[in-house]
């Protein structure tokens, strides 16, 4: 045992006393925001940057009439088909849309000319002002006025309460609890992903430098792998911890400074109270909401439920990496085995998102978050809903069992796998070795 | 007494046989050669007793206890096929080492500062494998092997690989070590260096042991009984046709069988002879012996 920790210990030291430990740390968690950032600084820039696109129209019932975008304006005109479509190619006008005379119940022959091809959005965005002037057109042909017919339009939101044995009532906010289980869901099949395959680097590292033969003269190859497993899994929970501490102090310091400027704000609202004072009452009842729905998520039980999974799927999928690695030479050569785990992970993400996410009470997501295969993914979109006793308890003791069994499969290849330098290894080979004693 | 002894030591592998009741015993401060050719089941046979492999059949005892992994810090393994962790550093490394054979961290410390000092390399103890040269991760290797101070030290072809300088430090090492008392196991080809250094010898081919023994003993049990002599005859002489002539450098040299005489009666011919400048029996060297046995049993 006492070994199994040293060796625990090299892996932990080797990888976190690394540059590249430090500086993915602290970057990767700034890569998203970095991304989004490039991406909005690229389009405010186009949008400040880009000349305003100016489109003619033509409308040949003197019935429509386009209110000017902060990228587009229209003109309207009366020129000529011909005409316009030149205006279009010699880059007078960015767009050309001709409303031919049309039937108000059938509107075809709507044509849009442009040099390039507009974007779906804004067609759309097109197609829907030239319908509710339509449609508006039609009412009052109808002798119904549009207005009267606003006012008569309703918005309803249903709050959605769950009842538990002991009548304990707890709002629920789908969107909420879709995000916490994405985003944990998401975490758990990067980590797999990630620190897989660093276990079947390092394997592949002490094999092909043959090291292997020293290491195994001192400890059990047994000991050997477990030592590498735990002592990554823990580099993933270092890294993991320092990014929730990043988030947390990163967070803490933009709410102080948003708090900062709360005065303000309402300083500004108490100039104009009357203006504010319906928004208010909105904006307080959606935050009350959210607060309550917030409170109504038992974090504890989701945090509890995350680790468990985070650590049980990696130990599941980290034995076997570690056999993978063990069975080869090369990195290369890693590729043909890694159908059997790159199938059962990609399962669980997409049944994540097409089945868990969607209906968490469903038979498939019950069936997805039990496999042990598919639990560490599949339960974490559940989780987040809330998950009856039973099959959180039958999924954990599934879990464990699934990689104490993996793990010792696992060990059988890794044991024959690393002694194995040249020659040709494929699944026969594979199970022969499991079969070995 | 031995240090360690195996018994009708069996192992298969799925499609042949590495070892056939293989019996041999070490002798405790020997220098124990383990020949034989490629393939023969050389590194099936040290990496059971390194408690690497499983046998199939067969018993080994490491000082009469029976061999068990609480008798692993007491070896030490030099595998043919060698390495290290090239982004780790030397000290590290060494104390990495020395802890998996069980060494307290503070004896472990001592151990490497002063195998730093013996070698003049504690210059190095900061440098990363992959920044040291062939040479150097060599005598770094080495001491991974003998860090903590094992009874029993097994080192497969450990001249191969290694510089001449390497390899000249490492027989001197070796032969400190054995005058501390400490058990060595040669596995190689190299027949100069069993010569050299080994006292005891074993050989194995296609799987099973065919000769062991001291040394000398080997040597003797194959001496062809045919002496050199170098001789100045009194007179013309009829060289007998057993006799075989290898003059040279203007001296009369003779390979002379002994058949059934004693040395001193051959001897005491030669003098009737003429004047007999050097009189000594022809031992066959390792290199033969081990040519000829491969030979012979390849045939059965």
């Amino acid at each position: 045992m006492n070994k199994v920790f040293l060796v625990i210990q090299r892996e932990y030291l080797a990888r976190v006393k690394k540059k590249s430990f430090l500086l993915a740390t602290i970057l990767t968690p700034l890569i998203f925001p970095t991304v989004m950032g490039i991406f909005l600084w690229i389009a405010v820039g186009e949008e400040k940057g880009a000349s305003l696109r100016i489109i003619e129209v033509v409308d040949d019932n003197n019935l429509f009439f386009l209110e000017s975008r902060d990228q587009y304006a229209f003109s309207f005109s009366k020129v000529a088909i011909d005409e316009g479509k030149r205006q279009v190619q010699s880059g007078e006008r960015f767009g050309f849309l001709y409303i031919p005379k049309i039937q108000l119940d059938s509107p075809t022959g709507i044509t849009y000319f442009g040099e390039t091809n507009p974007s779906m959005t804004f067609i759309a965005d097109l197609e829907s002002s030239l319908k509710r002037r339509i449609e508006e057109q039609r009412m009052m042909e109808s002798g119904i006025d549009p207005k009267v017919l606003d006012a008569y339009r309703t918005r309803v939101s249903i709050q959605s309460i769950t009842l538990d044995n002991s009548g304990n009532e707890k709002i629920n906010d789908a969107t909420i609890n879709y995000g916490i289980g994405f985003f944990t869901g998401i975490l758990i099949y990067i980590f797999i992903f990630v620190y897989g395959n660093q276990i079947m680097q390092g394997v592949i590292e002490e094999k092909s430098s043959r090291i292997i033969e020293i290491l195994v003269s001192s400890i059990k190859p047994f000991q050997l792998m477990l030592g590498k497993i735990i002592g990554i899994g823990a580099v993933g929970l270092t890294q993991f911890l320092i990014w929730l501490m990043l988030i947390a102090g990163v967070s803490s310091i933009v709410i102080g400074y948003f708090g900062m400027q709360m005065p303000q704000q309402t300083a500004m609202e108490l100039a104009s109270p009357a203006m504010t004072e319906m928004s208010n009452m909105n904006i307080n009842n959606d935050y009350s909401e959210i607060i309550q729905v917030i409170g109504g998520i038992n974090f504890v039980k989701i945090a509890l439920t995350f680790v468990f999974y985070f650590i049980g799927g990696y130990l599941l999928y980290g034995s076997f990496f570690a056999a993978i690695g063990a069975a080869v030479d090369t990195p290369s050569d890693a590729q043909q085995f890694m159908l059997p785990v790159t199938i059962p992970l990609l399962i669980a993400y997409l049944g994540l998102f097409v089945f868990v996410l969607d209906d968490p009470n469903s038979n498939v997501s019950f069936w997805l978050s039990i496999v042990p295969f598919t639990s560490p993914i599949a339960m974490m979109g559940r989780a987040s809903y809330g998950v009856p006793f039973f099959d959180l308890a039958l999924s954990m003791s599934l879990l464990i069992i699934g990689f104490l069994s993996t793990t010792w499969f696992a060990g059988k290849i890794y044991k024959i796998g690393i002694l194995m330098h040249g020659s040709k290894v494929n699944y026969k080979t594979l199970w022969k070795w499991i079969k070995m004693d | 007494m031995n240090i360690l002894e195996v018994h009708h030591l069996h192992k298969a592998y799925e499609n042949h046989i590495a070892l056939q009741d293989v019996s041999l015993s070490i002798p405790k401060g020997s220098i124990f050669g383990l020949l034989g050719p490629n393939g023969a089941g050389k590194t099936t046979l040290i990496r059971i007793i390194n408690q690497i492999i499983d046998r199939d059949s067969g018993e080994i005892f490491f000082n009469n206890e029976k061999l068990q992994s609480k008798h692993i810090p007491f070896i030490g393994y030099l595998p043919e096929e060698r390495g290290l962790y090239k982004k780790m550093q030397v000290w590290d490394q060494l104390i990495y080492f020395a802890r998996l054979k069980g060494m307290p961290l503070q004896e472990a410390k001592t151990k490497v500062n002063y195998w730093l000092d013996k070698l003049e390399i504690q210059s190095w103890r900061e440098k990363k494998i992959e920044d040291l040269s062939k040479g150097m991760a060599q005598k770094i290797q080495f001491i991974a092997t003998v860090i903590h101070e094992p009874e029993l030290l097994i080192l497969d072809e450990p001249f191969s690989g290694f510089d001449p300088v390497n390899a000249e430090l490492i027989k001197n090492e070796i032969l400190e070590l054995r005058k501390k008392g400490i058990t060595i196991v040669l596995s190689t080809h190299r027949m100069e260096s069993i010569e050299l250094l080994c006292d005891h010898i074993a050989m194995i081919h296609q799987s099973k042991l065919i000769l062991s023994g001291g040394l000398l003993e080997v040597k003797r049990k194959f001496r062809k009984k045919i002496y050199k002599v170098i001789l100045e005859p009194y007179g013309d002489l009829e060289v007998p046709k057993e006799w075989k002539s290898i003059t040279a450098d203007n001296q009369m040299i003779f390979e002379v069988p002994l058949q059934e005489k004693s040395p001193n009666v051959l001897l005491n011919e030669m003098i009737a002879i003429g004047e007999v400048q050097g009189f000594s029996e022809i031992i066959p060297t390792m290199e033969e012996i081990f040519i000829q046995q491969i030979k012979s049993h390849s045939y059965e």
